[in-house]
């Protein structure tokens, strides 16, 4: 690991200090960044620990809630008003990393969280694009298991790992980033960016912004929400697929539906043409299925995942079936 | 791994075959098999305490005034050589003592490579070790940073700048596959073996099933990472902390390559943080020995979990081809096994999954080979039941295979093919109830409600299946163990003897022993281990520590016994008696045939006048392995199930009845059953080493990439034992450390076929393939 220096910030003002041009890095709870420190993808001159900052979660005034950025995923995932209003949003962060890392994770950090694509980590002996820019992506024609069938680029295939952001992007949840020059809200669905060719840009955060807390907006289709990981273990794994799906029905007709996929794209991918395909339409199995095609549309899968359509195409319809099952 | 060590071997056995029975070892079954009274019992591991609180030190703990620290660097290409090093910034980084690359580093030998033919042999790979600017793998040691601390040592490390010219290397299993070769021998036995012409017996079977099976690289992970504390005492006597299986040998080959008398080099090693066939010697310990003799300071290298990928060897990938025939009545008429695994010439590690086939099953023929490919890889070793882990995974899947087109329940077909003696070799088994096991894991089980149809049980999604198979793993005695044993007027004993504690309760086992054969209370023995200084135990690898040491036990007890007997001279009510006439009961020694007549310890000591009375010695040869077939089996059986909708295995159940002699701890017994089981339970479900076949690199260097079983992902898991003594053993034991994992692959395997009509031939079983 390379020398950094470490600064416990005290305030807002104090993380907005950060110059990432000068090698400043925001610190939650390191369970990511630093094991990429001592990979030696990462190579900060100075840490700003922002995870001491704000952990509230509490209701915000049109009804839904706003959690901090530096609350802990464990206690998001804990807390009654998102076990109540939200339930994808606890099961998804229940299903991701193990307690111990949960205990630590900050909500900004899982958010800030980089690819798990074993190229990426493998500084001495991989090429790739988001880690270099313009080096080449070895892992195209490598292991792609956990790779990308939606969104990709030639230059970067990479899935982005979070599992709450999945569900942050299905529940429409908003990111309130803060910056030297005033704050700005962005839509979660909108904050993760597609590689194109410019991987190494992951997200809308511009240079010396922060985020500072996750809004959610009031949603009844969520009281009705599940999360489903696919994996290949039974935890302490990462998504091959996920599905974040919220369904409300009335007499029969769908009246609100989200459906975002994890481990499928190199963003959370809310998958808007499904939603658009199941609106105002019954709850059935075709429909669930014809949404599912949707949903996947365009996939261009590797030739180490190609298994993915097929799993995500029946995960989806699978969740869906049995949120309309409960519903009934 | 000659035709040679073919020769010695068979006309070994044969001189044996013509020995009677009782004149070996073993020959007269071991007394303590019927008078058992520490042996047997429950017991709770006496280094319990001492890992609990903490206090139990490993070899990266060892404290040492004025210790450094080493970080290694790793080559990223994979044949080649290196052309250039600038190693100026890692110089002037803070703290650094050192930086030694091929062009410093002291002119070493590699250690002799592990074989038959030299079971004192440490090494696993005959490479040089940072002597040239060649690189031979990916991962290889191109470079060690020593500073004053790991941080230091490990920036330093990143900061060399390395230049190389890459060459042609191969990495491609499929590829090499046509340049395979075929060694004579494989371990202790002939490579080829045929037994009337298996082939054409298979063409013209009723019955048969003729399937390619794999299994993927595997690699070790022990939770202790390997390391190494090294302290020299001026140039000529060297202390090392290791992790190591091998104590003794490893002393010996250090002195040997460092060119110091053998009694000036200890190597300790008291607890191991788990083995498993990976804490042997490899290049770190050699590099991190040389260091410090360069710096003149004591040293610490401790692996970081990536290095243990790249340069600690791992289990082979195999490309098992299993054909069995059988006639109407389904028996079998010819068994085929043969395929190829990878072993680079500098190697020293066959993966042998042809050889517990050899002693399955009864057939009327027999074929059996394997070929080794040579790819550019980090020498593969020995890894969790080597061999029979991936063997029993392929012919135990393709009995199952058999067992359903014939219609046949898996187990029936099983027990109508179980052996009655070697069927290679034709000796008598020394013990054998692989029946029994089935037949009481399968009542044991419920093994009656599995449906014959696959996919006939549904609850939900999800799809139940159950399957069996049969484990096996052969008995080994190492020769030339060897213990001290001190027995004190106090009444107290210390059995010494420089093995090692990784986790399988050697100390516990051998204490409970000794208190039995010296006729005294647990309490009032100890075990020392952990130090080349003590008497010295072989290896432990190949299930083989406990009844070679306890082998030792015997020979030194009784050597005890007669030093006493004159000791105790004409004074005494044992007058007259000579050590076979006597047992060590009570406190002390009696007549066998007139209890009466007995002395304590005690009083034989204080009238001699003697505080104490020390005696080593070492086992008998282990000749009872070629007089009879030695084999443990088990009968696994797993319940499971698996998602319609995404393919995801769950298993509900998994139960191990095994046949392996006389258990002598049943707490540690059924520990280590489980654990291999949960080793069985990744080798079938979850656990591959990503080797990037383009580049020669693996990929998945973690333990967040690379998946062994979560809690979840393990099961409520049932063991027993038939317990039935070996006649043949030391205490009617035979090794309990591997067996668990072997059978579990296919039982998962066929249990999965059983609930989706799907046989899954390649491993891992990952969901991907049942969709």
């Amino acid at each position: 690991m390379t020398p950094f220096s470490y600064l416990r910030a005290r305030s807002l003002d104090d993380a907005l200090a950060i110059d990432p041009s000068r090698g400043d890095r925001l610190l939650g709870g390191g369970t990511n960044l630093i094991d990429l420190m001592r990979k030696g993808v990462e190579q900060p001159s100075r840490l700003i620990d922002v995870s001491g900052l704000s952990e509230g979660i509490e209701p915000s005034d049109s009804g839904g809630i706003v959690i901090a950025a530096a609350a802990r995923n464990s206690a998001v995932a804990a807390h009654p008003l998102v076990r109540t209003r939200y339930p994808m949003l606890s099961r998804a962060i229940l299903a991701g990393a193990s307690a111990q890392i949960r205990n630590m994770a900050t909500v900004g950090g899982n958010l800030m969280q980089r690819t798990r694509c074993l190229y990426f980590a493998d500084a001495a002996g991989s090429r790739c694009n988001k880690r270099d820019p313009g080096s080449g992506c070895d892992a195209i024609g490598g292991f792609t298991r956990y790779h990308a069938i939606l969104g990709t680029s030639p230059s970067c295939i990479a899935t982005h790992p979070s599992d709450m952001a999945v569900a942050l992007s299905a529940l429409d949840a908003r990111i309130h980033l803060a910056g030297t020059g005033g704050g700005r809200t962005v839509p979660a669905a909108d904050f993760h960016l597609l590689p194109g060719d410019h991987p190494d840009r992951e997200t809308l955060l511009a240079p010396g912004e922060v985020i500072v807390a996750v809004e959610l907006p009031p949603t009844p289709a969520a009281l009705k929400s599940t999360y489903r990981k696919v994996r290949d273990r039974a935890s302490y794994a990462f998504a091959l697929v996920s599905v974040g799906a919220a369904l409300m029905v009335e007499e029969g007709r769908i009246e609100d539906v989200r459906i975002a996929l994890g481990g499928v794209a190199p963003k959370p991918w809310r998958a808007f043409g499904a939603e658009t395909a199941l609106r105002g339409r019954p709850a059935t199995a075709d429909a669930f299925a014809a949404a599912a095609d949707a949903a996947l549309e365009g996939a261009a899968p590797q030739p180490g995942n190609a298994f993915k359509i097929e799993l995500a195409r029946r995960t989806l319809i699978s969740v869906l079936s049995g949120l309309a099952e409960d519903l009934r | 791994m000659s035709n040679l060590q073919n020769m010695i071997i068979s006309s070994v056995r044969t001189a044996i075959g013509w020995v009677p029975g009782q004149w070996l070892p073993g020959g007269k079954p071991d007394p303590l098999i019927t008078r058992r009274g520490a042996v047997g019992r429950q017991a709770s591991r006496l280094d319990g305490p001492a890992k609990v609180t903490g206090t139990a030190r490993f070899a990266a703990e060892v404290a040492i005034e004025g210790l450094c620290y080493a970080s290694l660097v790793h080559s990223p290409v994979t044949r080649g050589r290196i052309t250039g090093i600038d190693s100026s910034a890692a110089e002037r980084a803070p703290g650094v003592v050192r930086v030694i690359t091929h062009r410093s580093m002291p002119r070493v030998a590699s250690p002799a490579l592990m074989s038959m033919a030299d079971m004192g042999a440490v090494g696993n790979s005959s490479l040089p070790i940072l002597q040239d600017d060649e690189i031979h793998y990916n991962g290889q040691i191109v470079a060690a940073v020593v500073a004053e601390t790991q941080e230091q040592a490990d920036h330093a490390a990143s900061l060399l700048r390395i230049d190389y010219a890459e060459a042609n290397a191969a990495t491609r299993f499929e590829d090499a596959k046509s340049a395979a070769r075929t060694m004579p021998s494989l371990l202790f036995d002939t490579n080829h073996r045929k037994v009337g012409d298996a082939e054409r017996e298979l063409a013209r079977s009723a019955h048969r099933v003729d399937e390619t099976y794999r299994t993927p690289w595997q690699s070790h992970n022990a939770i202790e990472l390997h390391a190494v504390t090294v302290a020299w005492d001026g140039d000529d006597r060297l202390t090392v902390h290791d992790a190591t299986q091998m104590i003794a040998p490893s002393a010996a080959a250090l002195a040997r390559i460092f060119d110091l008398k053998r009694d000036n080099v200890r190597v300790l090693s008291p607890f191991v943080g788990g083995g498993f066939g990976g804490k042997g010697m490899w290049d770190h310990q050699i590099v991190a020995v040389a260091a410090a003799r360069m710096v003149g300071r004591p040293l610490r290298l401790m692996l970081s979990r990536e290095s243990v990928y790249r340069i600690i060897g791992g289990r082979s990938p195999t490309e098992q081809r299993v054909a069995i025939g059988a006639d109407a009545d389904g028996r079998f008429t010819s068994l085929i096994h043969t395929g190829y695994s990878v072993m680079p010439g500098y190697g020293a590690s066959p993966e042998a999954f042809t050889l517990g086939t050899r002693a399955l099953y009864q057939a009327k023929s027999f074929e059996f080979v394997q070929r080794h490919v040579e790819l550019a890889v980090v020498a593969n070793t020995f890894m969790r039941a080597p061999g029979e882990a991936v063997g029993t995974f392929a012919v135990e899947s393709a009995v199952d295979e058999l067992a359903h087109g014939m219609g046949v329940d898996p187990i029936e077909l099983r027990l109508r093919n179980l052996p009655e003696r070697h069927p290679i070799t034709n000796v008598a088994f020394s013990q054998h109830a692989l029946r029994q096991a089935y037949e009481d894991g399968a009542r044991r089980f419920g093994w009656e409600r599995r449906q014959r149809e696959p996919g006939a049980r549904r609850d939900g999604e999800w799809r139940i299946g159950m399957g069996c198979a049969s484990g096996s793993f052969p008995y080994a005695r190492m020769p030339g163990a060897a213990v001290g044993l001190t027995m004190r007027r106090d009444g107290t004993a210390t059995v010494a003897c420089s093995a090692q504690e990784m986790g399988m309760g050697t100390s516990t086992v051998q204490v409970q022993h000794a208190a039995d054969r010296l006729g005294l209370p647990v309490e009032a023995i100890a075990f020392e281990m952990g130090d080349s200084g003590l008497p010295a135990a072989p290896m432990a690898g190949g299930s083989s520590q406990t009844v070679s040491i306890a082998g030792a036990i015997i020979a030194a007890a009784e050597k005890l016994t007669t030093e006493l007997l004159r000791l105790a001279g004409n004074d005494s009510p044992l007058a007259g008696l000579r050590t076979g006439d006597v047992r060590l009961e009570r406190e002390g020694i009696a007549s066998a045939t007139d209890p009466s007549r007995h002395e304590s310890f005690r009083s034989i000591l204080s009238r001699a006048n003697r505080d104490e009375i020390t005696v080593q010695a070492a086992g008998t040869p282990p000749l009872e392995l070629f007089k009879y077939a030695m084999h443990s089996t088990s009968a696994m059986f797993c319940e499971l199930r698996v998602s319609d909708v995404t393919g995801e295995v769950r298993v509900d159940r998994l139960l191990g009845s095994f046949d392996c002699g006389a258990i002598l701890n049943p707490k540690m017994a059924a520990s280590q059953f489980r654990g291999g089981m949960i080793m069985g339970l990744g080798l079938a479900l979850t656990e591959e080493t990503l080797f990037d076949e383009r580049s020669g690199r693996i990929m998945n260097p973690t333990l967040a990439d690379y998946h062994i079983p979560a809690h979840l992902d393990v099961p409520e898991i049932e063991v027993m034992w038939t317990g039935i003594p070996d006649p043949r053993s030391p205490l009617g034991a035979r090794g309990i450390g591997e067996i668990g994992i072997t059978g579990v692959g296919a039982a998962i395997a066929n249990a999965v076929f059983n609930a989706t009509g799907k046989r899954v031939r390649d491993l891992p079983i990952t969901l991907d393939r049942l969709l």
